[in-house]
């Protein structure tokens, strides 16, 4: 195959190792957006879906907020992320890397807020009951009781969130980003196979990875009782 | 965006009605092609499944990480073997719904109750017939909310073969990203959204038609 052995040439060419172009550089734009776009998703969506699920209102729209999501075109949210980027911060600002952050976020926002809605929901209404009874406040319920209980789904929401937005910081290259995605594109718009089959493979490579991660996290994050619990099952 | 220029221009709008209908056509056909393929692929896998557990770890796993690769990048992966082609948004897109189909196509037939099955056993139904005329009547609850979130997913990925040369109302959106003109990006982006929620309501449609009795309920 002669383009497996262009793609592995492409790799060990240190051209591809210097200058703004550089692998390094564009995994690291990439990691950048991608971790402040769930950083940013967790601390808008965390505490309305913890609150929600411990108060169980707005059941309905907490539950929907994740189809809705589905239902918006990643391609969509980065080309409409360019008006409001440009709107907010001014014209210069409309393109690169501020319309590529805006599009992310609202893509993070649902599963993160749907997930730990139904997590918190999902904790046994009887040692909420026994908690009340011992005499724990709410916030105590909630924070020693039902987050513990509820962490591993909760996670799993983040992490859901975090695939889909490594995956579509690489359209950000669309909108004159960098990241990984400009490997793709530029090498889509110059036919230059090599290139466009490396940046697939990093970005692949890279969703996998945090896929992984956050499943090792995942489990050594699930509280030492359920874990026994599960296990006497 | 050029200063002075609104952010939508209606007048543009109006002038495009064909081309809406012809990208309307391509994303409806690019959508079918991928979930009915998919379904078929999924429908079949799932019987393994069901008949030997042992091949559902392996067949999740494979799905999975098929799910987990941005599309963009399979699209990307495939490009040098089949080209700027349907072929190559196919593959990708029918990818895309293995996992969910399967998921609920199995949860969907694993969760009709011992007791009907052994009833129908009971009765003489040979084990084709309790699959078709048993299991799967009871499942298509199930099954078809897999159908609903395959199709609002095939739907927004559809957008992204625009940058391999195909995508529906996705090609009008990439035009004005390109040519910054927002009245045509956020178009294709409006009606993309409206696609999905219109196929999703004839989807709800579909299943209350085909399961009456569970509206008695």
């Amino acid at each position: 195959m002669t383009l497996l052995g262009d793609v592995v040439r492409w790799f060990v060419d240190p051209a591809h190792y210097q200058g703004s172009d550089a692998v390094q550089t564009r995994i690291l734009e990439h990691a950048q957006v991608s971790g402040l776009a769930v950083l940013v998703g967790v601390l808008i969506a965390l505490p309305i879906g913890l609150y929600l699920g411990h108060t169980g209102r707005l059941g309905f729209i907490a539950v929907n907020v994740a189809n809705i999501g589905r239902a918006i075109p990643s391609l969509a949210a980065i080309a409409l992320a360019i008006p409001v980027a440009g709107t907010l911060l001014g014209v210069q600002n409309g393109l690169g890397f501020w319309p590529t952050l805006f599009a992310l976020i609202p893509l993070a926002i649902p599963p993160i807020l749907t997930n730990a809605y139904v997590a918190v929901r999902g904790v046994d209404r009887d040692v909420i009951e026994a908690a009340r009874g011992m005499g724990v406040s709410e916030a105590g319920i909630l924070r020693r009781i039902e987050l513990p209980l509820a962490l591993p789904l909760v996670l799993a929401g983040v992490r859901t969130a975090a695939v889909n937005v490594v995956a579509t910081a690489t359209l950000g290259a669309l909108v004159a980003f960098g990241g990984l995605g400009r490997f793709i594109v530029d090498g889509l718009a110059l036919q230059e196979y090599d290139r466009l089959f490396a940046g697939a493979l990093l970005v692949a490579l890279l969703a996998i990875a945090v896929e992984v991660a956050f499943g090792t996290f995942e489990r050594a994050a699930v509280s030492p009782g359920i874990r026994l619990e599960q296990g006497a099952l | 965006m050029t200063p002075g220029e609104p952010l939508i221009r209606w007048d543009w709008i109006v002038s495009h009605f064909d081309e809406f209908a012809f990208r309307f056509v391509e994303h409806v056909e690019l959508t079918v092609i991928a979930v009915g393929v998919g379904f078929v692929i999924a429908f079949g896998l799932s019987l393994l499944i069901l008949r030997a557990p042992r091949a559902e770890g392996p067949i999740t796993w494979v799905t999975g990480t098929l799910y987990t690769i941005p599309s963009l990048a399979l699209f990307a992966l495939l490009i040098p073997y089949t080209g700027l082609t349907v072929i190559t948004a196919e593959i990708g897109l029918v990818s895309y719904t293995l996992l969910i189909l399967i998921r609920n196509i199995v949860r969907g037939i694993r969760g009709v109750p011992a007791d009907v099955r052994e009833a129908a056993v009971g009765m003489g139904y040979a084990p084709r017939e309790i699959l078709w005329r048993i299991e799967l009547p009871l499942a298509l609850a199930v099954i078809v909310a897999g159908v609903r979130i395959a199709t609002i997913s095939t739907i927004g990925l559809v957008t992204v073969t625009a940058l391999i040369g195909q995508g529906g109302f996705g090609f009008l959106i990439l035009i004005g990203i390109q040519r910054f003109f927002t009245t045509e990006l956020i178009a294709g982006a409006v009606l993309s959204v409206a696609l999905a929620i219109v196929a999703d309501a004839l989807l709800v449609l579909l299943q209350r038609r085909l399961t009456p009795w569970t509206r008695a309920a």
